[in-house]
């Protein structure tokens, strides 16, 4: 073995394709049978898309960093499922390009932290998160608030989304601009479509307490509170291991 | 350093930049005021800056044929001193953030000095602005010198040099102005990425014309660590950073990938970033100072083969391990686990065969702080590989995940091991490169040594015991068997030791300026004396062999 390397050595292109074959095996037996074993994601036909503003929101949560502290994924350990919820599905990221699950928990997770805070507190946290958690470390995110969010050009995020796989309709590629100002504009005429395309159960609110302008504050608000109501599959999954003997 | 270059090289470099422009003025023209626009203007100034240092020097003499007959190692010199630049911002950012989570307040309002966006910043400046830049500039040296051979041309040792920063710059700018895909450790976007497979490939194949001209029938050790690193970065890059842009005139792009096959991804290329970046690149380092400056021969020839292709064969397994208990079927955490866990014996065969090459020299490590920086490398080496191959292991990962002990585990690898071996070649080799006698001064060398150890060994210190008690206080439960704290508790809890890691990085940074100093001491040109000829006699020797 020793003296085949011997010889092996001598040669550069010989060696260099060595490297690509052994370096290949590993990535290529783990990665591969991701997308072709069906297992892999769970089958749930109730799973949603994001709409437009809460797309907005999640990119300036990557924008900002917010990955860096809070994971987005309940493991299936005792003590996560009793402090964040149900254990989090591969099917509840299945349209997040890319995924955010993270690697260090700062601050708490944040797989289901929809729904279990106001928008009101959602904002003073954001403003200033010491004014309503008093020990917190995070940043305060105040120009959330003063920067109008542009939502102009969210047709075309739509289109890239669809072209890596995310099922948008011509319809809510077409509206995604007034969808974007109708979810956060309660009393406005663009309410019905948001609601027809993506479904009854949409959250239309002022989020930032302020109907009018749509700012990077409604967008993020938005994005927080749909985080983990996307689908109800992991908390059927849940009840389901419950009810067993 | 343009006096070096022939007029045709001149007259390139120029074309090229003007290139460069032209591609800035563009995507200035189709960002506007976007974020995209913004980064075309950088990539303007960037390239102009250069024409006008080009232009500079344009009308120099050109150099004469006699330069043939030496290494070219002005890129090296150039590399060594951005390495430098990028270790005291990164590290200087990197404590910032680090006492940002003891006094949360120092962010000014201002959205590119919160934490999220000065992560990245710091992280990429240490990895690739430190790191890429000093395993460029030793790479061009050690495959020299092992070749015994000249590089076959003097444009792309600085077309990679310097397209590499651009990279890096494009990178860090970005963060700052809120352009990431959020891929740790490979946040810049689609226009940057595809810019540095340009560079890489000129890089792969200046390195295969350099092999092609060796006088060595072997190549040595060191260049396959290399080409390992060369090779196998390209192809994780490639793959873990495919994305539709919004449109042309976007920074913004998706991820071709989603959930579960993205997470697998990413860390297939996070994990082997460490293991090909990190990790290969600096054996290579170590494969030639180190033997170098103890002046003895690697210990086993043996133990090389054996760690360098386990190393290459089994790491590209391990990422899954980032992933346990989470939505990644189980047959791939295993597969994770236990190719982590047979990770550790090429690991401590290099580190071993690192340190029984000191058999016979350890005089040496007592009273050379150089080749001490060397030999506490490997211990780290050995260390953190062990740490590592330990919390891959489930049950400890359930425990470890998610917390400061994570964070210690990589500090103690990248300052332990990676800055620590790139600090002691870089002052192993700058007398070497700059024709001096020794470093400006050997008791700064001393200095430095012991206020990097020491930081590292602070640092390490208080993220196990942050880490530890974090994952403890989120899995006690109380006697009526609910959970016994708050997040907020744990976080409370974490106040001594954020301040403790900020001191330890502290210590570290001031190391690293105490040795940018030292450097630039010793490079500075000196007007006075044609220096003596006492350094003919070695330096002669360092000549590539007249072949073809």
């Amino acid at each position: 073995m020793f003296g085949l390397h011997y010889k092996l050595e001598r040669h550069t292109i010989p060696f260099v394709l060595a490297i690509v074959l052994v370096s290949g095996i590993g990535g290529f037996v783990e990665i591969a049978p991701l997308f072709t074993i069906d297992e892999t994601v769970e089958d749930v036909p109730d799973m949603r898309v994001y709409t437009p503003l809460e797309l907005a929101g999640r990119n300036i949560y990557i924008r900002e960093g917010c990955y860096a502290c809070h994971s987005q994924m309940i493991r299936t350990l005792r003590d996560e499922v009793e402090r964040y919820g149900p254990y989090s599905l591969a099917v509840e990221s299945k349209y997040d390009h890319p995924m955010l699950w993270g690697s260090k928990r700062t601050g708490p997770d944040l797989a289901r932290v929809g729904g279990k805070y106001s928008d009101d507190w959602h904002v003073a946290h954001l403003n200033d998160p010491r004014s309503v958690i008093p020990q917190s470390v995070m940043p305060a995110y105040a120009w959330l608030g003063r920067n109008r969010l542009t939502i102009d050009d969210l047709g075309l995020h739509l289109v890239a989304l669809r072209r890596v796989g995310v099922p948008y309709t011509d319809a809510m590629i077409a509206n995604a601009t007034a969808d974007a100002y109708g979810q956060a504009n309660p009393d406005s005429e663009q309410v019905d479509g948001v609601v027809e395309r993506y479904g009854d159960a949409t959250t239309v609110r002022a989020f930032d307490g302020q109907p009018g302008a749509v700012t990077e504050m409604d967008a993020v608000v938005a994005y927080l509170q749909i985080l983990g109501k996307l689908t109800d599959a992991a908390h059927k999954q849940q009840a389901l291991g419950e009810q067993a003997p | 350093m343009i006096a070096g270059l022939t007029r045709g090289e001149r007259q390139l470099a120029i074309a090229i930049l003007i290139v460069l422009t032209v591609f800035g003025l563009a995507m200035a023209g189709a960002g506007q005021s976007r974020p995209l626009g913004i980064h075309g203007f950088v990539v303007i100034a960037f390239s102009l800056a250069l024409v006008i240092v080009v232009l500079s020097g344009y009308f120099a003499p050109e150099p004469d044929a006699e330069r043939l007959t030496r290494y070219y190692d002005d890129p090296s010199k150039v590399g060594i001193l951005l390495a430098m630049v990028w270790v005291v911002f990164g590290l200087f950012i990197g404590d910032w953030v680090a006492w940002l989570m003891a006094y949360p307040e120092a962010t000014f309002d201002a959205a590119w000095a919160s934490f999220g966006r000065l992560r990245p910043v710091h992280t990429t400046a240490v990895i690739f602005g430190f790191g890429g830049n000093a395993l460029i500039a030793t790479s061009f040296h050690v495959m020299q010198r092992t070749c015994r051979a000249r590089m076959p041309d003097q444009f792309s040792p600085w077309f990679v040099l310097f397209g590499y920063n651009l990279f890096c710059i494009l990178a860090v700018s970005g963060y700052f102005i809120g352009i990431t895909q959020s891929k740790e450790y490979a946040e810049p976007e689609w226009y940057a990425d595809i810019w540095l497979v340009i560079v890489w490939v000129t890089y792969f194949v200046l390195y295969l014309r350099t092999l092609a001209r060796r006088s060595e029938p072997h190549i040595y050790v060191a260049n396959w660590y290399y080409l390992a690193f060369i090779l196998v970065v390209a192809v994780l890059h490639i793959i873990n950073n495919l994305a539709v842009p919004v449109s042309l005139a976007h920074a913004k792009s998706y991820s071709a990938f989603s959930g579960v096959q993205d997470a697998m991804t990413q860390w297939w290329y996070g994990h082997n970033a460490v293991a090909f970046f990190l990790t290969a690149g600096f054996l290579g380092m170590l494969y030639y100072y180190l033997p170098k400056r103890a002046e003895r021969p690697i210990f086993s020839y043996r133990l090389s083969i054996i760690s360098f292709w386990g190393i290459t064969f089994l790491y590209m397994w391990a990422g899954s391990h980032h992933l346990h208990y989470t939505a990644l079927p189980q047959w791939v955490q295993t597969l994770g686990m236990t190719f982590s866990v047979m990770l550790l014996v090429p690991s401590w065969s290099s580190a071993g065969n690192a340190l029984l090459t000191l058999n016979g020299a350890w005089q040496k490590v007592r009273d050379d702080a150089t080749l001490r920086f060397m030999m506490v490398a490997a211990v780290f080496y050995g260390l953190s590989t062990f740490e590592g191959s330990f919390m891959a292991i489930r049950p400890v990962n359930a425990l470890s995940h998610y917390t400061d002990w994570t964070v210690g585990h990589v500090h103690a690898g990248a300052l332990g091991w990676v800055a620590f071996i790139t600090f002691g070649s870089i002052y192993a080799v700058v007398p070497t490169l700059w024709k001096r006698e020794r470093m400006y001064s050997a008791r700064l060398v001393e200095v430095h040594f012991w206020l990097a150890l020491a930081g590292t060994v602070i640092y390490v210190f208080a993220m196990w015991n942050s880490g530890i008690i974090q994952g403890l206080m989120w899995r006690t439960y109380n006697e009526s068997g609910t959970l016994a704290y708050s997040f907020v508790d744990s976080l409370v809890a974490m106040h001594p030791y954020y301040i403790a890691r900020a001191f330890g990085g502290l210590l570290f940074l001031i190391g690293a300026v105490v040795g940018f100093y030292n450097i630039w001491m010793t490079v500075r040109p000196v007007p006075e004396a044609p220096r003596s000829t006492a350094l003919d006699g070695p330096a002669a020797a360092d000549v590539p062999l007249a072949g073809e």
